[in-house]
């Protein structure tokens, strides 16, 4: 076989193990998205019913909270980005993280000092190698997120907000996630959880409009209130987790899909090249027999003579 | 008025039981609280403990579960029962229970021990 020949054909072997590699990948990227999206579902109803608790509170009582507060001075801002623990998944982690800084730009251009609260190996790399200071991190879960782990997330982050500024506390907490919309799209989307504006908790439990009962509160409002904003601000944070995750195995579906498929194309290609190669080996073999025929037919025509 | 009311027992992660009933218990911080069909308009936390439902089907009877920390949140005959685990009765498998009691106890972990004596109780209410 000639050496052009060989060279393709390794070429093509190696390229059909990775196709097979990216192919499974894929499909199990696909399956996980289904996965992901009935948790966020199965979250729904819990989150769907503290948002009513939490407006039913607002409006029942008048109570001040750290949680709901906005600080007329804000100078610190807590910036949550959830990112993923593994790549592979296209433009994910570096959406999210850009959206992050230009967040932080802003917060700074505002005037307010910024920490940076981090979920999953890639935002947490990519603050390291710029030798950033990151207030918080947690990894290890951001495949498949569970309540506990948004909990353990949370409270870091509640325990800030409630210290004094003057104290290492902060005024304000975004959180940066990827937000998603379809097995096709996702967004990195930023929000601002903290201070709590009642009114677009409201507006979100669709009850803006709507009179509320008169509750008796149990044992007192300021105390369902400081049980209540916690658990709401968990729940929220569960969802964006939830949310990223399903977002994720989206990216890396498209992204493996993509890989396959221009694995497959190669493999098209090469094997046509590896073809041209062969061909031209047989010509050049024939040309080769024939020229030494014709060759030897014509010494074997003079010595007769 | 209906002697019935609604009750949406939820977790963080799931919806662990919905439907019709005439009494539930739960406790609440300040003690035991029983929401009958047209009980005032309600919001309270709750304590970790055992929840028990009355339910109007004659099939599921009672039920019990077991909660751990939580809310209960009641208006327009509609009771909603939130907390990050729930666990039904019939799901709790007893000798696990006391053997993570016991183990608590040795270590003395004080949530763990009482997420377990929450569970067995439960289990005893049932």
């Amino acid at each position: 076989m000639g050496a052009q020949l060989r060279v393709y054909k390794r070429r093509i072997r190696s390229v059909t193990a990775t196709k097979k590699i990216t192919k499974a990948m894929e499909m199990i990227a696909a399956s996980r998205v289904v996965k992901a999206q009935r948790k966020v579902a199965a979250s729904t109803p819990y989150a769907t019913e503290l948002t009513r608790a939490v407006t039913a509170v607002s409006t029942g009582a008048n109570d001040k909270h750290p949680l709901t507060t906005e600080v007329e001075n804000p100078t610190r801002a807590a910036v949550l980005l959830l990112t993923s623990d593994r790549g592979l998944a296209g433009a994910f982690n570096s959406n999210a993280i850009k959206s992050a800084e230009q967040l932080t730009e802003k917060l700074q251009a505002e005037g307010k000092q910024v920490d940076s609260y981090i979920v999953g190996r890639r935002g947490i790399a990519h603050y390291n190698f710029r030798e950033r200071k990151i207030a918080g991190e947690w990894t290890g879960f951001t495949d498949e997120p569970s309540y506990a782990d948004a909990k353990a997330v949370a409270g870091p982050l509640i325990e800030a907000i409630e210290k004094e500024t003057a104290e290492g506390g902060v005024d304000e907490l975004h959180i940066v996630y990827t937000e998603f919309v379809s097995m096709m799209t996702q967004n990195a989307v930023e929000a601002r959880l903290l201070p709590l504006s009642l009114e677009e908790v409201a507006e979100e439990a669709g009850t803006k409009d709507e009179i509320r009962p008169l509750y008796d509160f149990e044992p007192s409002g300021q105390d369902v209130l400081d049980a209540l904003l916690p658990r709401y601000v968990e729940s929220r944070i569960y969802n964006a987790l939830l949310q990223s995750a399903a977002s994720k195995h989206a990216a890396t579906r498209r992204a493996m899909k993509s890989a396959t498929d221009n694995a497959g194309e190669l493999i098209n290609n090469l094997s046509r090249l590896a073809n041209a190669a062969r061909q031209a080996e047989i010509t050049q073999e024939i040309s080769e027999i024939v020229g030494g025929a014709s060759a030897l037919a014509d010494a074997t025509a003079g010595s007769d003579k | 008025m209906a002697a019935e009311l609604h009750v949406e027992l939820v977790a963080a992660d799931r919806q662990v039981w919905s439907g019709e009933a005439t009494l539930v218990v739960a406790r609440t911080t300040s003690g035991d609280i029983g929401v009958m069909p047209g009980h005032q308009p309600l919001l309270g936390v709750l304590e970790s403990g055992p929840v028990t439902i009355r339910t109007t089907s004659e099939e599921i009877g009672t039920i019990v579960a077991a909660v751990h920390g939580g809310f209960i949140s009641f208006a327009d005959n509609k009771l909603s029962l939130l907390a990050e685990i729930v666990e039904m009765a019939d799901e709790i498998d007893v000798q696990r229970a006391e053997r993570a009691l016991e183990r608590a106890k040795s270590e003395a972990d004080a949530a763990a021990e009482r997420r377990a004596d929450v569970r067995l109780r439960a289990v005893a209410a049932r």
